[in-house]
């Protein structure tokens, strides 16, 4: 229930400006804490094992170790349970959204709900429960758990409720492990150091994948941290897939050459053998 | 070993795709048929998005069509003329089978559209085979029936544009086999198949085409749709993916002879029946699919609006 009125909340309450300002704060310098308020008493330092990763041909996943220490100028506050949320996003991009329905006897797509930006990729992890380590409004604030993710809808709603529609977009790709919430997935160690480890899964897409960091006491975020890890394909990947794009025309012939070759070649072939 | 597809932006394993294409090819040399529609749903069903399977089957489709071609072109088993119209026919099918491919995608029904087209052609011509192949089973079990002259004269015979068809021997319009390429480039953009299993049958029972230039005439015809067909996706939609095309076709070339030389073994009306049970097979679970409550309701496509 929580979970859908959250839903509810952030696709509702946050539209384009807030989409427009987190587009703004992304090409800030990688690797540079972002303060836009006083110096808090307990700073991030954080690095990643990592800057980019390249698609090969024989790209099957990627591992990335975010790492980091709280840098404290006073003694550490007491009583405020600790706590450091990291996400990694991929490049935002919209989603249709489907529903079938029986018509007809057969079962025919219906309904549909777009989502003018979803990200490609989502993990969260956390150095404890969600529930207990962030309180709603920093969550809605900084848009950190999967259901906030998602920024507004495109084109005019035509379904009388439209949660499960996004419901069911995050359910399709937490299946296919492009949306991940990894509880206990950041170690903390004395309070001062801590480190996620996130496994990429292998049908991952181009893009930068915006990496935060949130340091939180009792709910309240602390401070925050923000960086990118450029993903590109590279090689062969690379120039096949910007001729496809660019060159529409020469790779369409190229495509066919290679076909008629294979054949010719195969009929060739196949004759020699006899 | 996992191979990432550049344009399908999924990896996939190396062995699946070429076993898949083996076993097309296989298929293909066994009944002498393109394979695509068998390539193209299996390709959804590893993942492959649909886009993408059915433009890259086109471009499958070209291969084996080659191969087939320069085969058929040596026993001069090909009415290049009856070729050429019914690819004028087949182009000018394509291009609007593609504009309403884009079309349907739009509408989010593509999918449907492609299952639909599947399970109605694939199981009619199923079950047409399975009862011709039946039958002529029972006949040769009698000892030698008498075979039955197709030549009627209906009303196909007083349309204008006469031309004389040497190959096939026949002097008829040049309407029906326009009509007959239309139907078949229609489907093809649609299916991403060749259309080599509807064109086949059309030609012997509506052109009354002879049976041995059939099987040439048409893998000419296909040739050239599919290639136009490849050719436009890659232009209009960027979905042909090189990569998962060459895959199959190697995997696919080796299948190929391996069946040929297996259908040397059997005979022409066992493999006919043989072939009409795998492709109502393929049509009964397509409709299934349509017929069955999904396991999921929703779907999701990137992109859209």
């Amino acid at each position: 229930m929580i979970r859908t009125a959250l839903l509810a909340l952030g696709l509702c309450a946050v539209t384009l400006p807030a989409l427009a300002q987190d587009q703004q704060v992304l090409p800030a310098r990688p690797g540079m804490p972002i303060t836009n308020r006083p110096e808090p008493d307990e700073q991030i330092v954080a690095g990643l094992s990592r800057d980019n990763i390249g698609i090969t041909t024989s790209f099957d996943g990627s591992q990335i170790l975010i790492y980091g220490a709280i840098k404290r100028e006073t003694p550490e506050p007491e009583g405020q349970k600790l706590a450091v949320i990291v996400t990694l996003e991929g490049p935002l991009g919209p989603v249709t959204i489907r529903k079938k329905s029986r018509e007809f006897g057969i079962w025919v797509n219906t309904a549909s709900v777009g989502v003018a930006a979803a990200p490609s990729y989502y993990a969260v992890a956390t150095s404890g429960p969600l529930g207990d380590i962030l309180d709603r409004r920093t969550d809605t604030q900084q848009r950190i758990s999967i259901p906030l993710a998602m920024r507004a809808f495109s084109g005019p709603i035509t379904v009388d409720d439209s949660i499960p529609f996004t419901e069911a977009l995050v359910d399709i790709r937490k299946e296919q492990g492009l949306y991940k919430l990894e509880t206990g997935g950041v170690h903390i160690v004395d309070n001062t150091l801590f480190r996620a480890d996130f496994a990429l899964p292998a049908n991952l897409t181009e893009g930068d994948y915006k990496t935060r960091i949130f340091l939180l006491r009792d709910g309240k975020l602390v401070d925050k941290y923000q960086s990118a890890i450029e993903v590109r394909k590279v090689g062969l990947e690379r120039w096949l897939y910007t001729l496809a794009h660019e060159n529409a025309a020469l790779y369409g012939l190229l495509s066919l050459a290679l076909a008629v070759f294979a054949g010719w070649a195969a009929a060739a072939i196949f004759r020699f053998v006899r | 070993m996992q191979i990432y597809l550049p344009i399908a932006e999924v990896s996939v394993n190396i062995f699946t795709l070429l076993g898949l294409g083996g076993i097309v090819g296989l298929l293909s040399g066994l009944f002498g048929v393109g394979g695509g529609f068998l390539i193209t749903p299996l390709l959804f069903f590893i993942g492959i998005p649909p886009s993408v399977a059915v433009a890259t089957g086109a471009n499958q489709v070209v291969a084996s069509s080659v191969s087939g071609v320069l085969a058929q072109l040596k026993r001069k088993a090909v009415d290049i003329p009856m070729g050429l119209v019914l690819l004028v026919g087949g182009l000018l099918g394509s291009a609007s089978g593609i504009y309403v491919f884009n079309l349907l995608t739009e509408l989010g029904q593509i999918d449907l559209a492609v299952q639909l087209c599947y399970v109605v052609f694939l199981g009619l011509i199923g079950l047409l085979m399975l009862q011709e192949g039946i039958r002529t089973l029972q006949k040769q079990r009698k000892g030698g029936g008498v075979r039955k002259k197709r030549v009627q004269h209906t009303w196909v015979h007083k349309l204008p544009f006469k031309f004389k068809f040497r190959a096939s021997g026949l002097y008829i319009s040049v309407i029906p086999p326009l009509l007959v390429g239309v139907a078949v480039g229609i489907l093809a953009a649609i299916m991403g198949v060749g259309g080599g299993f509807i064109m086949v049958p059309a030609m012997i029972y509506l052109l009354n085409m002879p049976t041995k230039v059939v099987i040439g005439t048409s893998l000419f015809q296909i040739l050239f749709v599919s290639a136009f067909t490849t050719l436009m996706h890659a232009i209009t939609n960027q979905t042909v993916d090189v990569m998962l095309a060459l895959l199959l076709i190697v995997g696919g070339v080796i299948g190929a002879q391996i069946g040929s030389r297996l259908g040397a073994r059997l005979k022409a009306e066992q493999l006919r029946i043989l072939l009409a049970l795998l492709v109502i097979l393929v049509a009964g679970k397509l409709g299934l699919d349509l017929v069955l409550h999904p396991s999921n309701l929703y779907s999701i496509a990137t992109g859209g609006e």
